[in-house]
């Protein structure tokens, strides 16, 4: 029997309620969603918390995938397996699909949310690579229901470490819906339902045969998942091309930071980062172009 | 000897439950199923209270001061126990089963992360665990010895000071073979190929993990434990030695199972800890570990660093095979195995050639990690012995550019030269390889998949043909050389027969999964024709079934088995007597038809078994000399031990790019001598072959250089699921056994023996492109990508 400390647990009944909790306990509290990365870290006594605010009873207000004009909004609530079923999201956004697939096991993926799984800020975390590549922003609500829109940029801090500030929450996410998209994602892993060694999504944009933009997002290959804006720099404007997928490649090996650990050496997994690249710029290439 | 050459069992229907041997449905299965297994968790006692247990944080330390106090005013603690006080007792420190000692709570040292240090009892498990936190060690942090191959160096910290003298890390040497005569054919030979390789430490990782439910009643003096155990007559008598209650007051209970795998094998701390908790609070004590606990302290597997060589013609004809290994045994020496054999079965490791000679030479040293050494099916060692014989044959094929499975063909042990004695002296009871062989061959389409590796790799592509040929030794054995700590493994059974017809069946050994309440069944069933779900099978109860040494090593029927046949046939013999007497005709007239006898030449005079156990036990005189009752019990002694085959082929493809393995085939020949219920038989095939799909690309208990354990949950040490496993093509011959009474061989472990040397000679093999002659388990895709960039190093 693994349990956590003794803590205290109360369920919110709005996303308002849940925020004037998180006020009045202040950060000895915590938010919990899908719990499948809170509750392992508290179980094996890694972390503790005094209060738990559970929000899974806000499935109605925050689990949901809106597909608007220019914009596809997803609440943070959603969980994995909602996102890997939904036909809206895969027609436009494959790389969703294909990142759920390989995101842990079918009993996770039923409890585990997309936002849960950005504010945990794993560096071996796939859905903030897809974020990264997709170009999303983040909606963080405050006390007072002020809302702020911050980039996936600004949203990673450092590892385990988010904008989502003391008495903050995650809403949504926003996914800018451009033509001539194409997205796809790959993952390494020792065993199906492991973490990735190393992730990689992309997604391209063309223009009458043309890039007009491309990002890369990674995983599990340093501090931080953010995109790499000189791949995005090397790639706008040109034709897709074998060698300019093994442009890219090289850039994404030598931009991360991977160490070496169980899950494999630092030279292994920046071969991956490049290798991971090219296979997933060339098949976004191919969605965009079917 | 008959050797059936066959790929599939005629199937019997399920529903017409065959009298004897046979497909028949698991009859423990309907609760397992329905969620109506009894776990030693599930035993909730009136009053019980609950244990856990602290365990050191790091590798090696010397205990300063433990304050407890803190955690004994914390709610719902009942007591809180230190070593010191153990030892007040003469407690802190108990026998292994090599003859070493293992501290039960540490106080002088500890010697690897996760040893015990002290215990709470609480009223609930929660308080238990809340109430560790509180308590206040203070360590002395030593230096650690990680790495086996840097124990023996001079200045090396020592890690077993409690012995007496003890100045350096030495556990014990030992070898087998005859060494100058074996350095006397590697002089002569055309050919020698040597290979260092590592079999990588391992856990058992049971589903269910260790635990106990102790009760010690003051006023009658009895102990009853329930416990995790796969050998509970040889705990029963292990804690009367240890605890000093006298053993007719002890009942080990072993309820269901839920995977053992070696892993339950031992005695834990954990249990005693169980048991003086009872003695203290006069209250029923539950403990049950975690999974990191399970996976950090308890008995690891393996752990074996191999030199392995081989001689041989430039023509292929195997001479002879010589090794060097260093063994890793952990803190205290806890393996598990017959004591004069400190190294288990290794000795098999000229595996299934025959061969002019053969040299072992084994040093076994003290590290600060979790004792064990034990089974994970590995039937004593053989699972190392195998891997090093059948790479190492694959590495000779390699250097002399033959076909691997032509060079295997070419010098097995012929089926006249059985019995066999190697040149390290295993008498191979029986064994017909070359049919094996063909039969996997001819399964695999072997050379079409040449043909199609050929076609691949002028595409670039990675496609690897890997064969294990392995032969086991199980079903340990004969008293006469085999003991455990001074109990002989001999196995006894009892079987009685109701007054109805019905009958119960008392065995030593405990089944973990191995579905026991059908296969012995089964046994009885064949020999006095009662069916099958017509006998009861008890088993796992000290008190209700005979002494005996329990399930491991692939042991049960090749000695269990054994003794229930032969109980059934003591019954039978005496049934055949009251038959006689029944039909009034002399005993020589009668003859048996599978749970009838009949007069000889009158076939419409006959009576059923059912029929002689209602006389045996009703009114009505019985034949002169005959008591009544229907009932029989006995202790089988084995004369030798068994000697199971098989053939593995494994395919695998591996993606050039990422280096990850795909098992895309895996073809299995097994020969266990006589079938019993091909099903189960089939199952614990299909399940050593996931395990041996675990530790040939994923499992390994790693330590980093403190001595962190880096393997303490399922999400760091990595179990197959069934994506990385293809579906599994079974087959099979049959050699039965000359010495077993039903011709019956031990089959538990042969697929974890045979599967993973099959798995790494695939990749070596796809990996030929590249230049790769051997690279070591576990073959992550990190490991594959450096073998294939020719860094491939060893994983420790
Ligand atoms: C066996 C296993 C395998 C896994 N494998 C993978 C994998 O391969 N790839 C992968 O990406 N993930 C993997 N995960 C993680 C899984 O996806 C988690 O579900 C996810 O990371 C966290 O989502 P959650 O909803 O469970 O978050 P929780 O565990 O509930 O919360 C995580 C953190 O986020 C905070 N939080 C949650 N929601 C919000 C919000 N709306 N606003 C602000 N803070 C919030 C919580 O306070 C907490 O600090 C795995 C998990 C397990 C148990």
């Amino acid at each position: 029997m693994q349990v956590p400390a003794p803590f205290e647990y109360e369920r919110a009944t709005s996303v308002d309620h849940a925020i004037s909790l998180m006020e009045r306990l202040g950060s000895t509290s915590r938010l919990i969603a899908g719990g499948h990365s809170l509750l392992p870290m508290m179980k094996l006594r890694l972390a503790s918390f005094d209060y738990l605010i559970d929000i899974n009873d806000l499935h109605d207000e925050l689990g949901y995938i809106e597909a608007g004009p220019g914009e596809m909004r997803i609440g943070a609530l959603t969980r994995h397996r909602e996102l890997l079923e939904s036909a809206t999201l895969t027609a436009a956004f494959p790389i969703f699909a294909d990142a759920e697939r390989v995101i842990a096991d079918p009993v996770v993926r039923n409890r585990g949310t997309l936002g849960g799984s950005l504010c945990q800020a794993d560096p071996s975390e796939d859905l903030s690579a897809v974020c990264t590549a997709l170009d999303a922003s983040c909606v963080i609500r405050g006390p007072g229901g002020a809302e702020r829109l911050v980039s996936m940029e600004e949203f990673h801090v450092g590892p385990y470490e988010t904008a989502v500030g003391d008495g903050e929450i995650l809403v949504e996410i926003r996914l800018p819906v451009r033509p001539g998209c194409g997205s796809a994602y790959e993952k390494v892993e020792r065993r199906a339902g492991d973490w990735a060694v190393v992730s990689a999504g992309a997604a391209v944009w063309l223009d009458g045969g043309v890039i007009s933009d491309a990002r890369v997002g990674l995983a599990a290959v340093g501090p931080n998942t953010t995109g790499i804006p000189e791949i995005s720099a090397a790639l706008r404007g040109q034709e897709p091309s074998e060698s300019l997928f093994e442009q890219a490649g090289a850039i994404a090996a030598r931009s991360c930071d991977p160490a070496t650990d169980q899950r494999g050496s630092a030279d292994y997994k920046r071969h991956l980062a490049d290798e991971l690249t090219r296979r997933t710029l060339r098949r976004a290439v191919e969605r965009a172009r079917s | 000897m008959t050797t059936v050459h066959e790929r599939v069992d005629t199937f019997h229907d399920n529903d017409q439950k065959p009298v004897g041997y046979g497909r028949m449905l698991r009859k423990e299965d309907p609760r397992f199923v329905r969620g109506r297994g009894r776990f030693v968790d599930d035993i909730r006692l009136p009053g019980m209270l609950h244990l856990a247990i602290l365990r050191s944080p790091v590798a090696h330390a010397r205990i300063l001061s433990i304050d407890t106090s803190a955690a004994e005013a914390s709610p719902g603690v009942k007591a809180v126990v230190t070593g010191a006080m153990l030892a007040e007792q003469g407690l802190a420190w108990m026998p292994t089963l090599s003859n070493d000692v293992q501290a039960v709570l540490a106080t002088d040292k500890v010697r690897f992360q996760g040893q015990e240090v002290a215990f709470v009892v609480a009223e609930d498990g929660y308080a238990a665990r809340d109430a560790l936190e509180l308590i206040d060690v203070e360590y002395d942090v030593l230096d650690p010895v990680v790495d086996a191959r840097r124990a023996l160096e001079p200045g090396a910290p020592v890690i077993r000071d409690d012995l007496e003298g003890k100045t350096d890390n030495h556990c014990f040497d030992w070898e087998t073979g005859d060494e100058a005569a074996t350095a006397a054919v590697f002089a002569r030979a055309d050919v020698v190929v040597s290979q260092d390789l590592v079999y990588p430490r391992v856990h058992p990782a049971p589903m269910e993990t260790c635990g106990a439910v102790a009760d010690f009643d003051a006023v009658d003096g009895k102990l009853r434990l329930w416990s995790t155990t796969q050998a509970p007559h040889a705990h029963r008598t292990l804690y009367a030695l240890v605890a000093g209650i006298p053993e007719h007051k002890i009942q080990v209970i072993s309820p269901d199972i839920g995977g053992g795998f070696g892993n339950k094998v031992p005695i834990y701390p954990g249990y005693v800890c169980a048991i003086v908790a009872s003695i203290v609070t006069g209250k029923p004590v539950k403990w049950m570990e975690d999974r990191s606990e399970n996976l950090i302290s308890t008995g690891f597997a393996r752990d074996y660093i191999m030199r392995g060589e081989i001689a041989a013609t430039r023509d292929g004809r195997i001479l002879a095979i010589r090794t060097n290994v260093l063994a890793d045994h952990g803190a205290f020496n806890g393996t598990a195995a017959p004591v004069k054999y400190p190294a288990g079965f290794f000795g098999v490791f000229t595996g299934s050639y025959d061969i002019e000679a053969a040299y072992c030479k084994m040093t076994a040293v003290f590290t600060n990690k979790a004792p064990g050494g034990v089974a994970y099916a590995c039937s004593f060692r053989i699972t190392e012995a195998v891997y090093l014989v059948e790479r190492i044959v694959d590495c000779l094929a390699d250097e002399l550019g033959m076909d691997p499975a032509e060079l295997r063909l070419k010098n097995f042990i012929r089926p006249e030269q059985f019995p066999y004695t190697t040149k390290t002296g295993w008498v191979y009871d029986s064994g017909d390889y070359e049919p094996t062989m063909r039969l996997a061959m001819e399964m695999a389409g072997y050379a079409d998949l040449r043909r199609e590796q050929q076609e691949k790799r002028a595409r670039g592509e990675l496609m690897g043909i890997g064969i294990a040929f392995f032969t086991e030794a199980v079903g340990a054995g004969p008293r006469k050389n085999m003991d455990i700590l001074g109990l002989g493994m001999a196995d006894g059974c009892e079987l009685r027969v109701h007054p109805t017809g019905k009958a119960v069946v008392r065995l030593s050994v405990q089944s973990q999964g191995q579905g026991h309440e059908t296969t012995f069944a089964q046994i009885v069933a064949e020999e006095i024709g009662i069916p099958p779900d017509d006998i009861d099978v008890v088993h796992g109860d000290t008190d209700n079934t005979p002494f005996g040494l329990g399930t491991y090593g692939s042991r049960s029927t090749p000695v269990s088995g054994a003794a229930a046949a032969l109980v059934a046939r003591k019954v039978r013999d005496k049934a055949r007597i009251i038959a006689s007497g029944m039909l009034e005709v002399s005993v020589a007239d009668l003859e048996w038809d599978k749970g009838s006898f009949r007069v000889k030449g009158d076939p419409g005079k006959s009576v059923t078994i059912q029929d002689v156990a209602m006389r045996a036990h009703g009114a009505g005189d019985l034949p002169e000399g005959v008591e009544g009752g229907l009932e029989a019990q006995i202790c089988y002694n084995p004369s030798n031990l068994t000697y199971p085959h098989g053939a593995y082929i494994c395919v695998v493809d591996i993606d050039p790019g990422t280096a990850q393995v795909k098992v895309r085939r895996f073809i299995a020949v097994d020969d266990c001598g006589t079938r019993i219920n091909p099903m189960i038989i089939e199952g614990q095939v299909h399940g050593g072959l996931a395990d041996g799909v675990g530790m040939a690309l994923m499992e390994m208990i790693a330590f980093d250089e403190d001595g962190n354990c880096l393997g303490a949950s399922l999400m760091d040490y990595l179990l197959p699921t069934a994506l990385e496993v293809p579906d599994w093509e079974t087959g099979f011959t049959v050699t039965p056994s000359p010495h077993h009474p039903i011709g019956a061989k031990g089959v538990g472990e042969s697929a974890t023996v045979g599967s993973p040397p099959a798995i790494v000679n695939a990749i070596v093999d796809a990996l030929e492109p590249f230049g790769v002659r051997h690279a070591d388990m576990p073959l992550t895709p990190s490991r594959v990508w450096d073998a294939m960039r020719g860094n491939a190093r060893p994983p420790i």
